[in-house]
């Protein structure tokens, strides 16, 4: 991972609105190289927004945002290079099989050896042995597996994971945390979303609220997830968030 | 033009392999194709003295048709299955993208037209080895795959693609419509490259036209 920006994420006065409906609005954030910020929120108070926003998907009304660097109104291409997108869907063929995915996201990402690469993120998340199944033949959780193998791929500085662990039984959940730990150990940064407050504070360096269009900080430090000595007041601190949400 | 060329061709390459897998596209719209030349054959009771001034009009009615059938599934699949986003949020430019599935539609239609075009000829009584004829459909063919994969991305985030697809190709189609009519009327007829007079360039002036500006309009059409 070489990356000169000081932040993987760099986020000023985000605002963004659905026709009158506004759901971010001066929202500010950073996250720093080599870690993971976990956002909790209510259903509908944009969280998934604000990934889509990250991803480059969906522009934001107002406000500047940069990945790995780059600014999303200005290099959105440069910053698609270096971004690995998990979301609702897999954004895989039913058709094509898992290795045909992916040497197609491979080839559009330019990366010079995609075989290889492809049959190294199959086998990170033990899809080795369906590699060339169908997609439409996997189980809910195995395509979720693919499409996190798609994501890492082209090994982006930043993932951007919404609500990972749906769908995953607990193998799978367990592939991807230690997946997650190794992303940041290489400097590398993850941004997820997720209503699993255990498993949130578990693999994230920090967990942020997101109400009222904007992002915040029970916490107000960082948790180093495994060793948090403090977790305990962290979780109820979070906790009272969302209720207070509610 | 080389960073263009090959994302183009990936994603010709996948919808390539998606429609062998499936079928479902080239098939239904040749299967449709030949149910409007048999209908419009009875239908305006062609006789041999008659198929040099009915048969251009059937051929491009029955291409135009087979087009709107076809670019209704142009970005159907990439719609539902989340593929749209994954090119989307992909280092590919917009241009490329848009690029590579009217490449892919060009395809498709003159693989069609290609299965049809015989057919046609003998059903129509007409001759189908004329290089100016030839030249006519693929001109056509592309202003319709040009301007149809602009309309199928708009249509398909609409809930009434269907509909919403021939209400805005055919009216921005019609100029290349009518000028291929009457070029094919003129290579039926046997005359030389001289004899398809303005229709020629017109098709090839339209097409270019859209090869400029359905690539930028493409680029605000998918933007969330």
């Amino acid at each position: 991972m070489t990356n000169a920006a000081t932040e993987a994420v760099q986020v000023r006065s985000l605002e963004k609105s659905f026709g009158e409906w506004p759901v971010l609005w001066d929202l500010d954030l950073s996250v720093p190289w080599g870690q993971t910020l976990v956002l909790f929120g209510a259903n509908g108070v944009g969280k998934t927004t604000l990934l889509r926003i990250l991803a480059t998907h969906m522009r934001a009304d107002y406000g500047s945002v940069a990945v790995a660097g780059h600014n999303l109104r200005t290099r959105p291409q440069e910053a698609r290079r270096r971004i690995g997108v998990v979301g609702h869907r897999s954004l895989l063929y039913d058709d094509l099989t898992c290795r045909e995915n992916l040497v197609y996201y491979g080839r559009l990402f330019g990366l010079k050896d995609h075989g290889s690469r492809v049959d190294d993120v199959l086998e990170k998340v033990r899809l080795s042995s369906r590699a060339d199944h169908r997609v439409r033949t996997l189980s809910n959780g195995m395509q979720k597996r693919a499409a996190i193998a798609r994501a890492i791929l082209h090994e982006p500085d930043v993932l951007l994971l919404d609500e990972p662990e749906a769908g995953l039984d607990r193998e799978s959940v367990s592939i991807l945390g230690t997946l997650l730990a190794e992303w940041t150990d290489t400097g590398r940064s993850v941004v997820m979303t997720t209503h699993d407050l255990d498993l949130g504070l578990d693999w994230g360096h920090r967990a942020g609220v997101l109400r009222g269009g904007k992002v915040n900080f029970p916490d107000s430090g960082s948790t180093d997830s495994g060793s948090n000595t403090g977790a305990s007041g962290i979780r109820q601190a979070v906790a009272d968030a969302l209720e207070t949400e509610r | 033009m080389t960073g263009l060329l090959g994302p183009i061709m990936v994603i010709v390459w996948k919808d390539v392999l998606l429609e062998l897998r499936s079928r479902d596209l080239v098939v239904s719209v040749v299967v449709f194709g030949l149910l409007v030349v048999v209908v419009f054959n009875f239908a305006l009771n062609n006789t041999p003295g008659r198929s040099e001034e009915l048969a251009p009009g059937i051929l491009w009615a029955a291409f135009a048709f087979a087009a709107v059938l076809a670019m209704n599934r142009a970005f159907v699949r990439d719609q539902e299955q989340g593929g749209l986003e994954g090119l989307l949020i992909s280092p590919v430019s917009r241009d490329a993208i848009f690029l590579g599935k009217a490449l892919t539609s060009l395809i498709f239609m003159l693989l069609v037209e290609a299965a049809l075009l015989p057919v046609y000829a003998v059903m129509l009584d007409f001759s189908a080895l004329s290089w100016m004829l030839i030249l006519t459909i693929f001109l056509g063919t592309l202003g319709f795959a040009v301007v149809g994969t602009l309309f199928s991305a708009i249509a398909v985030q609409t809930r009434s693609r269907e509909i919403m697809l021939p209400v805005l190709f055919f009216p921005v189609l019609l100029p290349v419509i009518i000028a291929a009519v009457e070029a094919s009327t003129r290579a039926v007829g046997g005359e030389t490259f001289v004899g398809l007079g303005r229709w020629l360039p017109l098709i090839g002036v339209f097409d270019a036209l859209f090869l400029v500006v359905c690539p930028w309009v493409f680029g605000f059409v998918v933007e969330e």
